[in-house]
């Protein structure tokens, strides 16, 4: 299947749009500045729980520049759908502390800002529940679990089996809520002319965001144009439409003026998802030698009271290691909490911890080295589907990263190495991520002059999306990159997947590759002789991954830590992280790389220092600004490396390619919580690794 | 953001005027903090008058033998000065400690100096917080205070002090020079920064008026045997959990004199003044550092969260003073 010459596909091109970029020409989002435009600032719930009593909106009227003020009490009606959270200004309930209940439009931000601090609300407030805790007794089962996996699996007896198991690990880990930070802050410009809307919107899928944002409206997806060509990371948080841009809609259409919506940094801690915090209770059973014989993963986790979004977190447990008898089950709570939505790995990245954390603990208590003993759990199919996998090659990436890592003379015994005031650490953990593959269109021309351009829907969130496509295109056209224009980020394009589930490349490039075949088959045809217009080719990828034969595909990983420390404070800083993956064929090395240490940069930060901490009595997240919110520094990240392995799947896609954007950040805080362990003896089985969890 | 005006000073006498005339007016330096402050709603001054080009920016040997710190220096050039770096190596680590390049190049010494807390209630305007609006409660008791403080703090207050170069001029025994309504006068290091007491809002002993016009440090000859140790939730760009600074003049194994001061325990740059008077005259040895940090710390008084901070700073400060100790 994989079909792709390997000529520019390969190479470390340099990102097409990277002058543009450091040059400041880039036009993000937040750059449009459409004639007429005014500046809409939202107002947040001051309460956790309740309804809105009334809002004066004559009051802020008075203010000068203010043009509106838009709450439940006088906002247009949207079209009812089954997404609550998009559903602004349409009640008078109150869901969450930080919710967006009003919003005022003026001239100038500023004078939108002081009228929007201004506007006098009343609530009836209520008593709220913000706590997550295992054995709440709202605690429920959903119908399933993010995107759309079964909640519970059973196999066998695994209750029996860990009963008589000679070795049994029995641990219970927990993982904070987190936010995404991404450097650009979600904004939208939203522009009425009649019944037609553009939105320059900052996100991970142009096409997805027409198709929700039109039927609030009312309005046929054509109506709507978004256009995002640019967008500064999203992991996630950008994957659909937050309420923010409908919120611009809204305004933009009540006043008649197009709107400017900028989210701020710590309006995103309410407004725009976030990673559910997760309780997990891991059980392994296994036998002297270290091989398993039941695996127990159970997660508990939070969603709003308006959306349900159940996080996948024990996916990764149902094909990591064999074990004849195993469960995963997940429960939901709904709390008056903002509603948690995706981040990086949402799922694997949690659940990665808690599985890979107990696998060290079951090496240590089975007296066997932990790469040996993930190597001896590796099961020859899926262990719980029973598909073949279409490639994996965990082992591969455990050994190289072992003997790149020089992990062959590790002593296990931990907190007996020093140097100066610190103690000296290592660790492993694996890492996985599914390979997922959705429908997408693309368009391929032909210009005279020998140039191409392609076409497609898909976005460029810092990727190397833009580029890559590039180089498959230059080489399925059998021409050079700088003959190929790519246009994406534009909803107006062919429509495409979103950058999300690691599948962009897979998805968009198999798009991308059918519509450069079949030009390349007309030219050939005509013998290239082209029509004055060029010529232009097609495809749709529906058909083609729908017939997709049934295998269980997923990259693997394997992550090294070493850490040090201090024995004084109880400072952990990480002072080697290596990552070796196996993705199948690796398009560009140089913006492969950059997802991969980005992710395990990610990672490392996810198991240091990243919590969102719940105000019980306001019911908030408090730490809300990256002064409190702690993301890793460059002085955090010293000596990091990732590499790969050849893996050569013919089941993925033209390409030969399985996603890498998420992969790199699957592991690593099991990988550094284990390196803790080993140089202190002390297993922290809550994240993030703190100081004073350390303190002696 | 509300409309302010803005005014750039021409000298300092009539800065001191302006400010002293109208309540709703404050001095910008870098406005590294205030500007921060003002867009989050914190503060809403209706004036700033800008004094970076009227105070002085210059560091001189004072004629008491140490060194005249002009208030407008930038945090970057003080960091870098040879004088600095060779007399009070404990003043240069502490302020390369904090923040990052760019605002170093940009924060003042006198703006360094009248930082506000950090405390996450402090900066969040939709919630009381007795410093930001006296009487309206402190959350931080209950909630979340895993950061604050250990020492000093009031049942109305709970909040540390941010600053790393404080609690180095704190240490030093810097005396700070104020142009005020009726004159220039001196307040020496620590005593320019208050307990809160039951008046949190007031961070300093200053008046209404009042503009810091320059540091002086003292002749301290044995403060080029210092050291500024930091504990931070990450590598750098984060707040002090605890910090020590510390000078130590050590002759035949005994302690002849010291200066200790702590950072991020306690709503003021903490001068450990226990400590040194148990380590005048002791053996210079980690027992010793030990029993003088554990006199110190005897007055913490620990919230639920954040008790882990005694020990923390015993460590800091044993392991500061032992460096120091063993220091050639």
């Amino acid at each position: 299947m994989t079909t792709v010459d390997m000529r520019y596909t390969g190479s470390a091109l340099d990102r097409v749009e990277g002058l543009e970029k450091v040059t400041g020409r880039a036009r993000y989002a937040f750059e449009n500045f459409p004639a007429d435009l005014v500046y809409a600032v939202p107002v947040q719930a001051a309460i956790a729980r309740g309804e809105i009593r009334a809002v004066d909106v004559d009051a802020v009227l008075e203010h000068p520049g203010v043009i509106a003020a838009i709450w439940y009490g006088n906002a247009p009606r949207l079209v009812p759908s089954d997404n609550a959270d998009l559903a602004v200004f349409q009640s008078r309930r109150v869901a969450y502390r930080g919710q967006y209940i009003a919003v005022v439009v003026a001239e100038t931000y500023e004078e939108a800002k002081e009228a929007a601090r201004l506007l006098r609300v009343e609530y009836a407030a209520e008593d709220h529940d913000v706590r997550l805790r295992a054995d709440h007794p709202n605690m429920y089962r959903p119908e399933k679990v993010n995107p759309n996996y079964p909640t519970d699996t059973e196999h066998g007896d695994p209750d029996t089996a860990l009963t008589v198991a000679p070795v049994l690990v029995d641990a219970t880990y927990s993982t904070p809520a987190e936010h995404n930070n991404p450097m650009e802050p979600h904004a939208t410009v939203a522009e009425w002319d009649g019944d037609a809307l553009t939105l320059y919107d900052s996100t991970q899928g142009a096409s997805g965001v027409r198709d929700t944002v039109a039927p609030l409206f009312g309005v046929p997806p054509a109506n709507v144009r978004v256009i995002s060509p640019h967008v500064g990371g999203g992991f996630g948080s950008k994957g659909g439409p937050s309420p923010y841009v409908i919120i611009a809609a809204l305004a933009a259409r009540h006043v008649g003026r197009p709107v400017k919506l900028a989210v701020t940094r710590q309006q995103m801690f309410a407004v725009t998802g976030y990673r559910t915090p997760t309780i997990q209770r891991v059980r392994l059973g296994a036998n002297a030698d270290g091989r398993l014989t039941a695996i127990v993963h159970d997660a508990f986790e939070q969603s709003s009271t308006i959306t349900e979004f159940a996080e996948q977190t024990t996916t990764p447990t149902r094909i990591m290691y064999a074990a004849p008898h195993r469960r995963t089950t997940h429960r939901l709570v709904r709390l008056d909490v903002p509603t948690p939505s995706w981040m990086r790995a949402p799922g694997e990245c949690p659940g990665m911890f808690a599985l890979e954390s107990a696998m060290d603990e079951l090496a240590i208590a089975c007296q066997i080295d932990p790469v040996e003993l993930r190597i001896r759990n590796e099961p020859d199919a899926d262990p719980e589907s029973g598909l073949p996998f279409s490639s994996r090659n965990l082992v591969a990436c455990l050994r190289e990263g072992a003997r790149r890592f020089g992990w062959a003379d590790r002593d296990p015994a931990p907190g007996v190495r020093r140097r100066d005031r610190l103690l000296i650490g290592t660790g492993v953990a694996a890492s996985t991520y599914p390979v997922y593959r959705r429908p997408s269109q693309a368009t391929a021309q032909a210009h005279r002059d020998g140039r191409f351009t392609v076409r497609i829907a898909a976005a460029d969130i810092g990727t190397g999306a833009r580029t890559v496509l590039t180089q498959i295109a230059a080489d399925t056209l059998r021409t050079s990159p700088d003959q190929v224009l790519v246009e994406i980020g534009d909803s107006a394009l062919p429509a495409a997947s979103l950058a999300g589930g690691s599948m962009g490349t897979a998805s968009w490039g198999t798009a991308v590759v059918r519509a450069c075949e079949a030009l390349v088959e007309g030219l050939d045809r005509r013998d290239g002789d082209l029509p004055a217009a060029g010529m232009e080719s097609s495809a749709d990828t529906t058909e083609e991954i729908g017939a997709q034969r049934r295998l269980s595909r997923h990259a693997f990983g394997a992550q090294f830590a070493e850490v040090g420390v201090d024995t004084d404070t109880g400072e952990t800083r990480v002072l080697r992280l290596l990552g070796v993956f196996a993705a199948g064929r690796i398009i560009n090395p140089k913006t492969a790389r950059s997802q991969f240490i980005g992710g395990m940069t990610m990672g490392l930060s996810m198991a240091l220092f990243e919590e969102s901490i719940m105000d019980l009595e306001f019911g908030d997240y408090l730490n809300r600004d990256l002064a409190q919110y702690h993301v890793a520094a460059c002085a955090d990240v010293r000596d990091i490396e990732a590499l790969w392995v050849e893996e050569d799947d013919p089941h993925l896609n033209p390409m030969g390619t399985k996603g890498i954007g998420e992969i790199g950040i699957v592991g690593t805080a099991a990988a550094v919580a284990n390196a803790v362990h080993h140089a202190t003896g002390v297993r922290i089985r809550d994240l993030p690794i703190r100081l004073d969890k350390l303190m002696r | 953001m509300r409309p302010f005006a803005y005014e750039r000073a021409t000298d300092v006498r009539s800065a001191v005027a302006t400010l002293s005339e109208r309540p709703d007016a404050v001095y910008l330096g870098g406005g590294t903090n205030l500007v921060d402050l003002m867009r989050l709603g914190v503060v809403s001054p209706e004036m700033l008058v800008d004094v970076t080009r009227v105070v002085d920016a210059t560091i001189e040997e004072s004629a008491g033998g140490g060194l005249l710190i002009g208030a407008g220096v930038r945090n970057g050039d003080l960091t870098a000065d040879p004088l600095v770096r060779g007399r009070y190596p404990v003043l240069a680590q502490a302020v390369l400690s904090g923040a990052s390049g760019q605002i170093r190049n940009m924060a003042t010494v006198g703006g360094n100096l009248l930082q506000r807390t950090r405390c996450s209630y402090f900066q969040d305007t939709s919630k009381p917080c007795n410093k930001r609006r006296p009487g309206s409660g402190c959350p931080a008791r209950e909630g979340d205070h895993r950061n604050l403080a250990i020492l000093g703090h009031s049942s109305s207050c709970v909040a540390t002090h941010p600053s790393d170069m404080a609690v180095a001029l704190a240490a030093l025994g810097a005396v700070v020079h104020v142009e005020g309504r009726h004159g220039p006068r001196t307040v020496p290091m620590p005593g320019l920064h208050r307990l809160p007491g039951d008046e949190p809002d007031r961070d300093t002993v200053l008046e209404p008026g009042d503009l810091i016009t320059a540091v002086e440090l003292p002749e301290l000859p044995f403060a080029t045997r210092s050291r500024y140790r930091k504990v931070r939730d990450r590598a750098s760009f984060a707040f002090a959990v605890v910090s020590v600074a510390a000078a130590l003049d050590v002759a035949d194994g005994v302690v002849r004199d010291c200066r200790i001061a702590l950072g991020g325990v306690a709503p003021v740059p903490w001068r450990a003044e226990l400590a040194e008077s148990a380590l005048r005259g002791a053996a210079a040895t980690a027992a010793e550092f030990g029993r003088a940090a554990d006199i110190e710390l005897a007055q913490a008084r620990p919230l639920r969260d954040n008790g882990f901070k005694v020990p923390l700073a015993r460590n800091v400060l044993v392991g500061v003073l032992t460096d120091l100790a063993e220091a050639r």
